[in-house]
């Protein structure tokens, strides 16, 4: 695990006790502190101010299809693996104006949405969900144009990464390689401890920033044993992982089996909800709304989150491309494991695992690529 | 090209100058670029954006060397594209781009160039024919073949019997169904590419019609002997951004939009033949 710690970060103990501390001096430096907490049900990623917004003593159990909080209470802040929705909302949200077109004299004149942006910090981002934001940078930041309402906010981050100590049912970032400890991407990455009754996070600081607020935090150097104590929570946690995905050669193993029957038989299960694609934290499309006011003087160009699992995704005149759920399955699939490789150079999946969680007819990515693979063996 | 600080969603507002009526449902727009002109490449597209409801990809097909002029001829098959049939002279279009790959104009010099048009097909690719034409001594052979459903459904009639009348242009025209006032060829375009004269060990093809004329035209060419990697042809997808960022025109790994919309056939070919890819 030592892999993970490059030799110029420093490390620190947070007393859980001074965790309040930790919060005050990230929303001191001006940040919008954004973190884990229990509503509806669910771990719900919204704004944090105090410990007690934590979802201290929960835990969640995740498995196909199957998403439940428990309290188990154990004194952890960060004891749950994975909610819903991913950070992605906060960087490239749900819905945005783009622009406003307003009628004037000589015709109308098209503005920039230029809404102010707001420093925000990131609490309790998992390993998996770092390496989905280093996918979207690759995706809104490094073509040709650059997304400005994603970079404006993306540059402005304060990343507070939790190595995972619990793995999920439906987890499989080992297999990804993105998990189940942070090794780059972070400002700060915490590990929470908790032994002989005592309760502290060791704290990787990455940045000069991370030390900032970590001193603020009252958090004192880490001495080498705290820090492999804090490896092994990592080694431990990737031991649980249960599922897992034979990467090796999955792009060209879809590529190659694009006419497969298994998309037929899979789609026969899917209900082409794109719930998968909702809890993406990778899943970029967008389409684009107009609405204009009752009198038709002004008009607004708004986007919003899309689904490659709609008729209206692929519509041209005429119809719709992807008619069948069958393709669209395929697309989605292919997408994340296979043509994101030659789009981007990476993978589209990080191995969190939401999209086999919030299946209502618990399609399993893992499986299904698995019966690909198979099939070739005959 | 690394377009740092530009805003690729916010669209300019463009004052149109002339709208001329093609057919019935078609129509072209010429539209005043602000200072310093418009500027693309033959291939290429612009978002048009109509005020309050909505925008679409439309490719460009004007005289690349015309800077002055914004040429676009759009067919009605939506919602958008009705509200732009309605602009008028001195209405105002939003305009995004231009976008996208271009028809290797400069890979065709010194070559016999097939030119394949398939009815709204034949705008993307006039561009193309228009930059041949003002530098003829450049190409060899120049071929367009251009096929219609019927009579009434010609575009750019007079411009097709202007480049007929040419002594260094062959031009073939064909229609789907013949009717009692048509004594041209009948048949689908894919019909007149065995009687086209062409190199074929060195000619360079272009196509654009509807895609199930593209796959079988492709066929024809290939039997001619022009091999995949000299046939190109223009895709069209769903867009919603124009800058690979929105999702829509994704085609397994291409985006039609900035990997696209032309495309040479090697390219493509694994995509062509698969079913709702």
């Amino acid at each position: 695990m030592n892999k993970a710690t490059t030799s110029s970060n420093r490390h620190y103990i947070l007393q859980s006790g001074d965790f309040q501390r930790l919060l005050d001096s990230i929303i001191g430096n001006g940040y919008r502190c954004l973190g884990p907490t229990v509503q509806d049900q669910a771990i719900v990623l919204d704004d944090v101010s105090s410990v007690k917004d934590l979802p201290v003593g929960w835990s969640d159990n995740q498995q196909a299809a199957a998403y439940r909080l428990q309290k188990n209470g154990s004194p952890a802040f960060f004891g749950y693996v994975l909610g819903p929705g991913s950070w992605k909302k906060f960087l490239y949200p749900a819905r945005e104006r783009l622009l406003t077109t307003t009628r004037s004299r000589s015709g109308w004149k098209a503005e920039a949405s230029a809404e102010p942006v707001q420093k925000m910090a990131f609490l309790g981002i998992r390993p998996c969900e770092l390496q989905a934001l280093a996918v979207l940078d690759k995706v809104l930041l490094e073509g040709t144009y650059a997304d400005p309402v994603y970079r404006a906010r993306r540059s402005q981050i304060l990343v507070i990464a939790v190595n995972c100590a619990e793995v999920g049912g439906t987890c499989f970032c080992d297999s990804m390689s993105t998990g189940p400890k942070a090794v780059s991407g972070f400002d700060l990455a915490l590990t929470e401890i908790i032994t002989d009754g005592k309760h502290h996070f060791v704290v990787e600081s990455a940045t000069a920033k991370g030390d900032e607020i970590v001193k603020l935090a009252h958090g004192v150097s880490a001495s080498d044993q705290e820090i492999s104590k804090a490896d092994a929570v990592s080694t431990a946690a990737a031991k649980k992982l249960s599922k897992k995905l034979n990467t090796i050669g999955v792009k060209d193993l879809l590529a190659r089996n694009l006419t497969h029957p298994r998309w037929k038989e899979t789609a026969g299960r899917c209900l082409t909800c794109s719930n998968c694609t909702l809890v993406c934290p990778t899943c970029f499309c967008i389409t684009v709304e107009d609405y204009t006011d009752l009198k038709g003087n002004s008009a607004e160009r708004v986007r919003r989150w899309d689904s490659c699992f709609t008729m209206d995704h692929s519509y041209i005149h005429g119809g719709s491309i992807r008619n069948t759920p069958d393709s669209r399955y395929r697309q989605w699939l292919t997408h994340k494991f296979s043509s994101w490789w030659e789009q981007y150079g990476i993978s589209g999946c990080v191995g969190c695992g939401r999209c086999i969680t919030w299946c209502p007819a618990a399609i399993d990515v893992t499986e299904e690529i698995q019966a690909i693979r198979d099939s070739e063996k005959t | 090209m690394k377009a740092e600080n530009i805003d690729p969603m916010l669209t300019k507002p463009l004052r149109i100058q002339r709208v001329q009526r093609e057919l019935p449902d078609t129509f072209t727009l010429e539209i005043l670029p602000s200072n310093g002109g418009f500027h693309f490449t033959p291939g290429q597209f612009n978002m048009l954006y109509v005020f309050g409801v909505g925008e679409v990809p439309i490719s460009i097909c004007g005289d690349p060397e015309k800077s002055k002029s914004l040429v676009h001829t759009i067919r009605i098959v939506g919602s958008v594209t009705q509200a732009m049939s309605r602009l008028k002279s001195g209405d105002t279009i939003g305009v995004r781009g231009p976008f996208g790959s271009s028809w290797p104009l400069a890979e065709a010099e010194g070559k016999d160039v097939v030119i394949v048009a398939g009815g709204i097909g034949l705008p993307p690719l006039r561009p193309a024919i228009y930059h041949i034409l003002n530098h003829r001594e450049k190409y060899g052979k120049v071929v367009l073949l251009y096929g219609a459903r019927n009579k009434e459904e010609i575009i750019f009639w007079k411009e097709l019997e202007q480049w007929r009348s040419r002594f260094d242009m062959e031009v073939h025209v064909t229609v789907d169904r013949g009717s009692g006032n048509w004594h041209g060829n009948v048949g689908v375009v894919t019909t007149l590419v065995p009687r086209a004269t062409f190199n074929s060990a060195d000619a360079i093809a272009m196509m654009v019609g509807p895609e199930i004329m593209m796959r079988f035209t492709v066929l024809e060419l290939l039997k001619r002997g022009i091999t995949g990697d000299r046939i190109y042809m223009s895709m069209e997808r769903n867009m919603k951004c124009g800058v690979g960022i929105c999702g829509h025109c994704q085609w397994s790994h291409h985006f039609i939009c900035k990997d696209g919309p032309v495309f040479s056939y090697e390219q493509i070919k694994v995509l062509l033949d698969k079913h709702e890819i």
